[in-house]
């Protein structure tokens, strides 16, 4: 599989034809992006994408390597020499082909997947001290480059075979599955407790980073292959898991994401102006609460602090300061080299003016007499020795505490397991954190027709692993239809 | 999107819609609630569920107008559609016969609280409603409250229908009178804290059924949290009704009037 083709002629041709040396001196190149001043006013998407000419010159860049270390980087092991070199020859729809092999978001996943630590972590070039190729950036181009061509490619659809399957959740996970059992030819209907399909990708990211659109194009190819969708439907509780099966629903996929907002519980954090980043988020993605036709308030606080290092934190930060904060701050208790954060957001949050109190904890939130939140004490860190998660530990430096105006609060300190789904199915086992526990090879959970994947089993982790449990789980639960197991 | 089969007025500003719901008819029990958004544009509000027709595949819901949500599907006629329509969400009721239980409903809570009288004289409690409003022409659902109760008193501040005075009035008048097992509360949280405080006086245990601000009624927000004996809860996922004595009612409070200067707004 990842040396697909790389012993065709046309790739010996292409590698021939410039050397490595002449290759590696080519400039890596640079996102078209909006202005910082231009795009805290509004809500359009900051990257704008490559140009086919600018594309093509970036895939040149690839060496496209005998052993390419990129691949094992990728979570579900997207053939990149492969899909690159077909950019460089400005055959983008084959390009796009290529990652829909093992890809079921592209355009998604060029645009989110934290790649500096995944396949761009480890491209050759780092080696020699030059950036990485930039894969996530040709991903994004080749899958936006096939849906604006209008030529997109609907999977061929095996005969069906009237199996009904259920998918629990719309979000990266679901949708994966759902597109993947469509194919092998099952009646698949989604189920969600939202009334908009698409999990994170909707209520979660900001249009300024993923603009909705894009995610709809995908649901939308879903639907032309027969995937059938039910919105405001949450399983376990509009219907249950025996009634799925009464309604001859052979297997479920949970993929109902990590939906419970973690709070700090300290001093004042129930003040008004103090809300989860779920909240925050949701208002303002999900029901459209900044602008004005819409019935859906949000504050708009003028001093914004966020806690938290992470994507979600990024997104809250620089929608507040979209809805006009005039201080917009990140407060994170580490320092800037251990946020889990994706870089770019780093990068785009600094350009907008975003404030970075690194090595801050709040520890109490004071109000005024109405109950709003006026001021945070925050307490200065220091680093200490690396704790479990190898990251250096923060310590608190004794006495140096300080009060900060604020007049909004977004606590965005992770996520835990929505436990809706397994407090509803009898015999089903979750880990002490709530997750539900599945076997690694084929994500099958204690109860052998329901399978699960995504942030419900590993907690809060990113899209494309999301998409890759949903696409295993499908392989494997058609395997296992197939041997009469289930 | 959910049909509205039928629509009656219980007062000018109070409505009875029954809606096409068969999954959640099925499945609901008293003091589950549901969200609803009407239009594409509309905000999610909860609502309790009233009744269900299993038949029909229907279920009720009793809407008192308040704000521009509440308006606008009061504003809607039978064969209209709902937007959005989710549930049953939140724990049931725990119904049993306890014995006496006093239910105390003002405001915007005297909807919400019909089931709970319903259920409860149907498990065989002597039901003692108590309604409290400012004014005679604000005394909604008296007659429904009748029928499945076996008192009903109307309290009115300025003694314009029945007894003169707050709804703890009438709910220690009972008090002082016999043996009570159980209260239940629903309606302004200034009004449930009073109530609260009453009968913790008396050691009669207490169940509110909060009203906090919700968005999306399953535990992703976090929005309707409150404390109850120091601990933060979730009204939509560990609620809505919650032992009365433990509620933090003033944090309640303060945190209802997070968006009334945006409500306002939107009113005009
Ligand atoms: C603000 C934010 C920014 C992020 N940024 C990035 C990023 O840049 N890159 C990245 O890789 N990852 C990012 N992530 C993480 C990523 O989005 C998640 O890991 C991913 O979406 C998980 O996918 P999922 O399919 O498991 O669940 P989700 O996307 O959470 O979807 C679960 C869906 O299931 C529904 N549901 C839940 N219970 C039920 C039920 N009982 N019945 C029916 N439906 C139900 C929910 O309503 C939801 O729509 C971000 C997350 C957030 C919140
Ligand atoms: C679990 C639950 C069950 C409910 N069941 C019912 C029901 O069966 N029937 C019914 O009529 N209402 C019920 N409510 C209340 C209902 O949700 C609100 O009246 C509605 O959200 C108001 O929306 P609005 O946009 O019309 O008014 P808004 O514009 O949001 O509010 C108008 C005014 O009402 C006040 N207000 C708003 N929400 C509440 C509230 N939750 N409690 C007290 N005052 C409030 C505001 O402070 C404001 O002054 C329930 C609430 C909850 C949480
Ligand atoms: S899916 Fe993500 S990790 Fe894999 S190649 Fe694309 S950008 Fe890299
Ligand atoms: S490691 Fe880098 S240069 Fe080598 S194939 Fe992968 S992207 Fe191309
Ligand atoms: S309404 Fe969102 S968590 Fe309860």
């Amino acid at each position: 599989m990842e040396e697909k083709g790389r012993n065709e002629a046309w790739r010996e041709t292409l590698r021939k034809s410039m050397n490595p040396k002449e290759r590696t001196a080519i400039e890596c190149v640079h996102m078209n992006e909006l202005s910082g001043e231009y795009r805290c006013h509004n809500s359009e998407e900051v990257n704008q994408g490559l140009t086919l000419q600018q594309a093509m010159q970036e895939a040149k860049r690839c060496l496209d390597c005998a052993n390419p270390q990129c691949v094992t980087g990728c979570p579900v092991s997207i053939n990149i020499p492969q899909f690159i070199k077909h950019i460089e020859l400005g055959e983008v729809l084959e390009a796009a082909k290529t990652l829909k092999e093992t890809s079921a978001l592209p355009a998604v996943c060029g645009r989110v997947c934290p790649q500096e630590k995944q396949c761009e972590a480890r491209c050759i070039h780092l080696k020699m001290n030059k950036p990485a190729v930039a894969i996530g950036h040709l991903e994004r181009f080749a899958a936006d480059y096939e849906r604006e061509s209008g030529q997109m490619s609907v999977p061929e659809i095996a005969q069906p075979n009237g199996i009904k399957i259920a998918a629990v959740g719309s979000g990266p996970a679901g949708l994966s599955f759902a597109g993947d059992m469509a194919k092998l030819g099952y009646d698949v209907t989604v189920f969600e407790a939202l009334h908009e399909i698409g999990g994170v990708l909707k209520y979660g990211i900001p249009e300024f980073r993923l603009p909705n659109h894009i995610v709809d194009v995908e649901i939308e190819n879903l639907a032309k292959m027969g995937v059938k969708f039910i919105k405001n439907c949450i399983v376990g509780k509009t219907i249950s898991f025996d009634d799925l099966k009464e309604d001859g629903f052979r297997a479920m996929f949970v993929a109902s994401g990590a939906g419970l907002p973690n709070f700090m519980n300290i001093k004042g954090e129930n003040l008004i102006g103090v809300m989860s980043s779920n909240e925050y988020l949701t208002r303002v993605n999900l029901m459209g609460a900044a602008s004005d036709d819409t019935d859906t308030p949000v504050l708009k606080g003028k001093h914004v602090a966020v806690i938290g290092g992470g994507n979600t934190a990024m997104d809250s930060v620089r929608t507040a300061r979209r809805l006009g904060a005039e201080r917009a701050m990140i407060v994170y208790r580490r320092s800037e080299e251990e946020m889990p954060a994706r870089l770019e957001e780093v990068k785009h949050a600094k350009e907008e003016g975003i404030d970075f109190l690194t090595l801050h904890n709040p520890v109490e939130y004071r109000g005024d007499e109405k109950g709003r939140v006026t001021a945070m004490l925050l307490q200065k860190m220091e680093l200490g020795e690396p704790d479990a998660s190898g990251r250096r530990k923060p310590v608190e430096i004794k006495g140096a505490q300080e009060w900060i105006d604020v007049d909004e609060v977004i606590v965005s300190v992770g996520v835990s397991p929505n436990p809706l789904v397994p407090s509803s199915v009898d015999g089903l086992e979750v880990s002490s954190k709530g997750t539900i526990l599945v076997s690694d090879e084929n994500m099958q959970s204690s109860i052998p027709t329901i399978f699960a994947g995504g942030d419900i089993v590993r907690g809060g982790a990113t899209v494309i692993l999301a998409m890759g449990d949903g696409r295993k789980a499908a392989a494997a639960m058609h395997a296992k239809i197939l041997s009469g197991e289930i | 999107m959910s049909k509205i089969v039928d629509k009656s007025y219980f007062s000018p500003n109070v409505v009875r819609l029954e809606i096409e719901a068969p999954l959640i008819a099925k499945s609901r029990r008293a003091g589950h609630f549901v969200i609803v958004k009407v239009g594409e544009k509309g905000e999610r509000i909860p609502l309790t569920i009233a009744d269900s027709n299993l038949e029909k595949g229907t279920i009720t819901l009793v809407v008192q107008k308040m704000g521009v949500s509440s308006t606008k599907l009061c504003s809607l006629n039978i064969g209209d559609e709902v937007t959005d329509l989710v549930g049953p969400l939140g724990k049931a009721t725990h119904i049993e016969n306890f014995g006496t239980v006093v239910c105390a409903g003002g405001g915007v809570g005297v909807a919400p609280l019909l089931p709970i009288v319903t259920a409860l004289k149907k498990a065989g409690n002597r039901v003692i409603t108590v309604l409290a409003a400012r004014t005679k022409e604000l005394v909604i659902l008296e007659e429904q409250m009748r029928a499945f109760s076996d008192e009903v008193i109307v309290m009115t501040d300025d003694g314009s229908y029945g007894r003169q005075g707050l709804v703890t009035t009438g709910v220690e008048s009972v008090i002082n009178r016999e043996k009570v097992d159980l209260c239940v509360t629903i309606g302004p949280a200034v009004m449930m804290k009073f109530v609260s405080q009453l009968t913790k006086k008396y050691e009669v245990p207490t169940v509110a059924s909060l009203n906090t601000i919700m968005v999306d009624g399953t535990g992703m927000c976090g929005a309707c949290r409150i404390s109850v004996g120091g601990q933060t809860k979730f009204v939509c996922v560990d609620g809505p009704e919650f032992d009365a004595h433990q509620v933090d009612f003033d944090e309640m409070i303060m945190r209802l009037g997070a968006y009334r200067d945006e409500e306002q707004v939107a009113k005009k």
